[in-house]
């Protein structure tokens, strides 16, 4: 095979395994993304059951229930609320009135069946797409302590 | 005072670190040797200066030093003396500041150890290294200052966060740097190179050895924080294909592409453009990640603080560097003479076909991981791109390149003979194909994934052996021959096997776990059971305890397989009063290489308890693997032949013939 030849198999090659790259992952990325959406966007569009969404916000206070392992809470954005109902262990920082992002799925009844539920790895911070949305509602704006944080002791006590 | 005094030092470093730039620079230009000389005396001095400055904040946490705002905000008086001094870089400022001097560190081990390199590379590799420098040292100096003191200073500290407060913080941050800002040397080399115009096999011998060992912590590093993060959140998953973790995944799959394109540029003088492209793209992506980790566009337990000047300033650091190396290497790259041809059925030709995959690979994580981020800016729409993105991408993307594993090894340089080779392979493939019946036959054909998952980890790690049985001569030559062969086998060919075998042993672990980890998730009271998979698990007793700095309810369990008793297993939550934020300990315990991973919740007003329990097969194989491929990573670099400083025989040729025989063609 001449020099200009190989250099064309392997140009060939790089084409075609990028190629096979690039359609993996625009079929994966149509296929697999999860929409984020706040309490107030569930409410106003009436989405189809069965859509994998992500849903954030400030965990109700009061609303928590639990039975056996079944957990069911309501996130509010301060304007909407959805029912939120999870099978499992909660993480260690999900409390009434902090922040929270379940992944999931509506249900017929309007309820959000989550399969998964993150809350803050650090007291001090909002997840961010939690703290946009109480921001859209007027809640919370930037500089405020994130709702639901006691705030730092002043010094010397 | 000390917070004076480190602050100055910093400042001084900085300063330094300018010179670093400028004087070998400057030299170089003008070929001045007493200035290209000052190179190797600055970077000691600017690793000097930084560790004196970090061990000034180490200090001040030490001494629970509470006028200092970094230590109020991270640090208790009443932690255990280990954590005093991780929590140093458990905080945004700290960690800056380790991995500075991470970056002086190899600066100075650049002068150390580049004794036989040319002057003007030596001087031109260093002065890229200052500039790097220049830029984190501003960063830290200007953005993240971990010396600024408190007035008044209050009485005890606000702790560090909890899940940090761990033997994991000791070990992984310090790993994950040494790798991380290490392929800053394979980058300043590169740089250096394009800026000389020239660059031969020499240079990627000088370049292969930081690589490697780069890599080698990157793999632990990554390894480690895995390891953390499944022990650590309670959830018992092992990789959450989080943009943080893929930060740091990207420039080790860079970094490995690098590894082995190298190998070509220094054997057999080919690829070089690309080797080169490869050195910038690697520490570009290190870079990457340190922005998405450092800049507060991602929400995660490694972003510390969102300040919106850091982000900024990084992104400048960013642009700066990789758009300049760029650039550079657009001007330069057709200056570089090709040499070395090769057909594509040759050793270059699987390693191309490694690079080939692995970029791919990298490619499609960072599409994955900055996707999100882009379609917000543009469009607003809030989006996630999960595992199943990339279990679908990545792995799709991985299962060709680990299936051509065993054959690289194996085939000839220059122009190699497949079926020869296919043919070596038949007794790797063989048994992989047995395996993969009889876990078929065993798991009723319902999943394809489990028989060609192991499958395929059998033909890796069957394979590796195949090429050091091959190199033997194992069962052509008489035993005694095949043992002196087997001695003779260079250590980078050991390494190679055995960091292969590593992969093997990875995707054995990931499989099992994958498959077979049996779960049960039930909420119960004291007296109560539950099995899970074999085992059964009973609520023995609640109990409270107290640490140095959190108390602890603790749930004890007793373990029953059939009637046998088999023991206790422990698994609590803690509440750390100074955050009033809790943890969760996973109890584990480990059965040869599989594990028993249990979590509770808090307990209900009645008593409940919610307790998930999973046991976990084969799952240590998962880092264990990655423990062997740094293993192969570090006997590759105790390899005479790339020996930093060792006296080069002059009257071998640089490119030695490979000690295997060449098959017949």
């Amino acid at each position: 095979m001449t020099r200009k030849g190989r250099r064309l198999v392997m140009i060939g090659a790089g084409v075609g395994v990028l190629g096979l790259a690039a359609a993996l992952i625009l079929s994966a990325l149509t296929d697999t993304i999860v929409f984020f959406r706040t309490p107030t966007e569930i409410a106003e569009q009436h989405m189809a059951p069965g859509t994998r969404l992500r849903i954030g916000g400030l965990v109700e206070t009061g609303s928590v229930a639990k039975a056996g392992t079944l957990t069911t809470f309501a996130v509010t954005d301060g304007n909407a609320a959805v029912k939120v109902a999870y099978s499992g262990i909660l993480p260690d920082l999900f409390r009434e009135g902090q922040g929270v992002v379940a992944e999931g799925a509506l249900q017929a009844d309007g309820t959000f069946k989550a399969d998964s539920v993150l809350a803050k790895h650090d007291e001090r911070y909002m997840p961010r797409e939690v703290a946009d949305a109480l921001k859209a509602q007027g809640v919370w704006k930037e500089g405020d302590p994130a709702p639901g944080t006691t705030p730092a002791r002043a010094p010397g006590s | 005072m000390i917070a004076e005094i480190g602050q100055y030092a910093l400042i001084l470093a900085l300063v330094l670190s300018l010179l670093q730039v400028a004087l070998p620079g400057w030299g170089a230009l003008k070929g001045d040797p007493v200035l290209m000389g000052t190179a190797g005396p600055i970077a000691f001095a600017l690793f000097a200066f930084i560790a004196f400055s970090f061990g000034a904040l180490v200090q001040l946490y030490l001494a629970s030093d509470f006028t200092v705002l970094n230590v109020v905000e991270n640090s208790h008086s009443q932690m255990p003396l280990i954590y005093k001094i991780t929590s140093t870089w458990g905080n945004h400022e700290g960690s800056m500041l380790l991995w500075v001097l991470v970056l002086g560190l190899f600066g100075a081990l650049v002068a150390l150890f580049g004794t036989n390199l040319p002057d003007r590379l030596k001087a031109l590799v260093l002065a890229v290294q200052g500039s790097i420098a220049t830029a984190f040292l501003a960063f830290v100096i200007f953005t993240s200052n971990p010396f600024l003191r408190l007035v008044p200073p209050p009485g005890e500290g606000r702790d560090l966060n909890p899940i940090l407060q761990d033997p994991g913080l000791a070990i992984h941050p310090p790993l994950l740097y040494l790798g991380y800002v290490g392929l800053s040397v394979s980058f300043s080399f590169a740089v250096a190179a394009l800026i000389e115009g020239r660059i031969d096999a020499a240079w990627a011998r000088w370049t292969r050895p930081w690589t490697l060992a780069a890599w080698v912590f990157l793999t632990l590093g990554i390894a480690m924080g895995s390891y953390w993060a499944y022990y650590e959140l309670g959830w018992g998953g092992w990789w959450f294909w989080d943009p943080v973790e893929n930060a740091s995944l990207m420039p080790w799959l860079a970094a490995t592409a690098l590894l082995h394109s190298a190998v070509v540029m220094e054997k057999r003088d080919a690829l070089k453009v690309w080797t080169v492209l490869l050195a910038i793209l690697a520490f570009s992506l290190s870079l990457v990640g340190t922005f998405l980790v450092r800049s507060g566009v991602l929400t995660s337990v490694h972003a510390f603080a969102t300040d919106p000047a850091r982000g900024v300033f990084i992104l400048g650091i960013l642009t700066f560097f990789i758009a300049g190396s760029l650039a550079l290497f657009a001007l330069r790259a057709s200056e570089l003479r090709q040499g070395g041809i090769f057909a594509p059925v040759s050793r270059e030709g699987a390693l191309v076909f490694n690079n080939l995959f692995l970029t791919a690979a990298t490619f499609s994580v960072l599409v994955g991981t900055l996707y999100p981020l882009a379609l917000e800016a543009a469009t607003g729409a809030k989006i996630t791109v999960g595992p199943p993105y990339f279990n679908l991408v990545f792995g799709g993307l991985m299962l060709p390149l680990v299936f051509a594993m065993p054959f690289g090894p194996l085939l000839a340089w220059k122009r190699g003979d497949l079926l020869g080779v296919a043919q070596r392979l038949m007794l790797a493939a063989g048994l992989a194909v047995v395996a993969a019946v009889v876990i078929a036959a065993a798991a009723d054909g319902s999943s394809v994934f489990a028989p060609v998952g192991i499958a395929l980890a059998c033909f890796v790690i069957i394979g590796a052996l195949t090429d050091l049985a091959e190199r033997a001569g194992l069962g052509k030559v008489s035993a005694k021959v095949s043992l002196r062969r087997l001695a003779g086998v260079p250590r980078s060919g050991y390494g190679t096997a055995i960091a292969h075998m590593g992969v093997g042993l990875c995707l054995l672990g990931i499989v099992c776990e994958a498959s077979w980890s049996t779960e049960t998730i039930a909420s119960i009271r004291v007296g109560d059971s539950l099995k899970v998979g074999t085992r059964t698990l009973t609520l023995e007793r609640m109990e409270n305890r107290t640490g140095p700095n959190f108390r602890a309810r603790v749930a004890v369990f007793a373990i029953r397989e059939g009637a046998v008793a088999k023991g206790t297993l422990e698994a609590s939550r803690r509440t750390f009063a100074a955050r009033q934020m809790g943890t969760t300990e996973a109890g584990i315990r480990t059965y040869g290489l599989s594990q028993l991973y249990v979590s509770v919740a808090e307990e209900t007003a009645d008593g409940h308890v919610s307790v998930r329990a999973s046991y976990k097969p084969r799952v240590l194989l998962i880092w264990l693997g990655a423990v062997v491929m740094a293993i192969g990573g570090a006997l590759s670099l105790t390899d005479r032949r790339l020996r930093v400083g060792a006296p080069k025989p002059a009257a071998r040729r640089p490119a030695k013939p490979e000690p295997r025989p060449v098959p017949a063609e």
